[in-house]
């Protein structure tokens, strides 16, 4: 055989193994997607977005309460993550060097493994404990725990990979080292900062754990942030715990409707990307 | 490839055997130096790059500094706007003076310092903003406001930089939207809306087509008339063409150091003489 030949059937054979990999990752996802939309189905309804949950024994209701909820949480969540992250983003990759910036990076690294179940437990202990009560606060600091490293990571990630030059092209105009930052560093970064940031929200979007103890729940319709507060991940826990067919099929329908938030939000963030990059490049 | 340098000297010499040239120079201009550079020494980390370097670069004349790769030349004008500071682990030793005063000394001021001594890179890295934005930057962070001055001093660089007519209907369209030649003219234009004085040029035409480099060059020589200039370049007949005096640089050192005929035609180490000539490097 020649040699040219042989190559080209190892080739094919590299080809096709790469293709079956593509496939067998592939599959989980479709099924998840199919499995949860085919058992939700039937509960996703024009009541499932607008009414509250009914009591134990009545038919119908929805999960409006914790749409909103889910929503409220991931707010206070990147209110409290995102400032604080992309700060630290900061000075890990303009300022590193100094043995503190280690410190702090290493602390970024382990906090992004600590189990979410145990930022839960955190948050219990320093938000709810002294005010003795569950709150949707709570809730968003503890998902705002779990976001932190996210962005910090991913902060500095990205400005690292602005080109020197730009970080040059300031200094000599006589640009001080923060302004340069400030003004041309983070700002052509900002596409992917941005990207970072929606895929962090979207990663803890879909966390139970870290509500448990925090936020609980709420079956009631609650916009206060100071008071239990519903959300989609606890109230499909509790549905798919239930002995009611109705429940559970709506606890499919959570399921589906959470998949879709995260999909809609790595979309956006694509999106996003996208029309920045547009901005900033011809 | 051999480098042909006869191209734009009057002197018809052939370049590979030393020409027997009368010592018919005139005396060493008395043009006022702006920066002195005196036994300058430059290292990373433990590794010595520049070794002793002394030199005067006289006030509006172009002084080009060429060498081959690795002489040490980018480090060499990178030292005199103090752009080296960002390096870790790099530190300079001696004195670099500009209008007498030691850069290096303690307490100066490195922002004012380089807005005093501009700098064009060898790759054009325009910010990723408009045009109108990139030229104002420098003015802006330097605090000027005032839209109607912004839109002067603008429009007086991108004229300046050569630039003005190709880009004055797009000044609020992105910067990245434009050639390689405009990009760098644009980088030009920048540093000289902030009026420094000295103008670095780390290989400013290295990325460019030969049209946008002539471009370059003839802006080179406009700009002289009010700026120093020094300029590294790869490129010898550029050298020859656009610089009064040459310096030439081999392993971090300084070799030979006269004005740009006598380094090209009469040079006085067979080193200088073997490199222009297109012998090595």
């Amino acid at each position: 055989m020649s040699n040219a030949s042989r190559r080209k059937i190892i080739s094919k054979i590299a080809e096709s193994l790469c293709a079956l990999a593509v496939v067998l990752a592939l599959i989980p996802l479709v099924m998840i997607l199919f499995y949860v939309l085919t058992h939700g189905l039937t509960a996703l309804n024009l009541d499932f977005f607008t009414h509250t949950p009914k009591p134990v024994g009545e038919a119908g209701g929805g999960m409006a309460n914790a749409i909103v909820g889910t929503l409220i949480l991931i707010s206070i969540a990147s209110l409290l993550a995102v400032p604080v992250g992309m700060v630290c983003g900061i000075h890990l990759a303009e300022y590193s060097g100094s043995k503190f910036t280690s410190i702090v990076r290493f602390a970024a690294d382990v906090l992004n493994g600590v189990p979410s179940i145990v930022i839960g437990i955190f948050a219990y202990g320093i938000v709810v404990l002294p005010v003795k009560r569950f709150s949707a606060i709570a809730g968003g600091f503890a998902l705002g725990l779990l976001m932190l490293p996210v962005v910090v990571r991913t902060t500095e990630e990205l400005l690292r990979l602005v080109p020197q030059g730009l970080r040059e092209g300031a200094l000599a105009l006589g640009a001080s080292r923060s302004r340069a930052v400030l003004t041309v560093i983070v700002p052509a970064a900002l596409p992917g900062i941005l990207t970072g940031i929606l895929v962090a929200i979207a990663r803890v979007a879909g966390e139970t754990a870290p509500l448990l103890f925090t936020s609980f729940n709420n079956p009631y319709w609650s916009t206060k942030i100071t008071q239990p507060i519903a959300s989609l991940t606890y109230q499909v826990y509790v549905y798919a715990n239930s002995p009611y067919d109705d429940w559970r099929r709506q606890a499919w329908a959570g399921a589906f409707l959470l998949v879709m938030i995260i999909l809609t939000l790595s979309i956006a963030a694509r999106l996003a990307v996208r029309r920045l990059e547009r901005m900033n490049r011809p | 490839m051999t480098t042909t340098i006869d191209m734009d000297l009057p002197t018809t010499a052939p370049a590979a055997a030393p020409p027997v040239v009368p010592d018919t120079k005139p005396p060493a201009q008395e043009t006022p130096v702006k920066i002195h550079v005196r036994g300058f020494d430059f290292y990373y980390g433990t590794t010595k790059v520049l070794h002793g370097i002394t030199l005067k670069i006289p006030e509006r004349q172009v002084t080009a500094l060429i060498g081959p790769s690795g002489c040490g030349k980018s480090t060499f004008i990178r030292s005199i706007n103090r752009m080296n500071d960002i390096i870790p682990d790099a530190h300079g030793e001696g004195t670099v003076e500009i209008d007498g005063r030691d850069i290096y000394a303690t307490g100066t001021d490195v922002v004012a310092l380089r807005r005093r001594v501009g700098m064009v890179f060898q790759k054009s890295n325009p910010f990723p903003k408009s045009i109108y934005d990139n030229i104002a930057y420098g003015l802006r962070i330097g605090g000027m406001h005032n839209r109607r001055e912004l839109d002067e001093v603008v429009e007086k660089s991108l004229v300046r930089a050569a630039l003005w007519d190709e880009v004055k209907d797009r000044l609020h369209s992105s910067a990245l939207a434009l050639s390689g030649g405009q990009q760098q003219r644009v980088c030009i234009a920048r540093a000289l809306a902030v009026d420094p004085e000295i103008l670095l040029m780390d290989e400013p035409a290295s990325a460019l087509d030969p049209i946008a480099t002539t471009k370059i060059e003839e802006l080179i020589w406009d700009l002289k008339v009010n700026y120093t200039i020094v300029i590294v370049t790869h490129n010898m007949q550029q050298a020859a063409r656009v610089s009064d005096r040459t310096a030439f640089f081999m392993l971090g050192r300084l070799v030979e150091y006269s004005d740009t005929r006598t380094v090209f035609m009469n040079p006085r180490e067979k080193m200088t003489e073997d490199y222009v000539t297109g012998r090595f490097g």
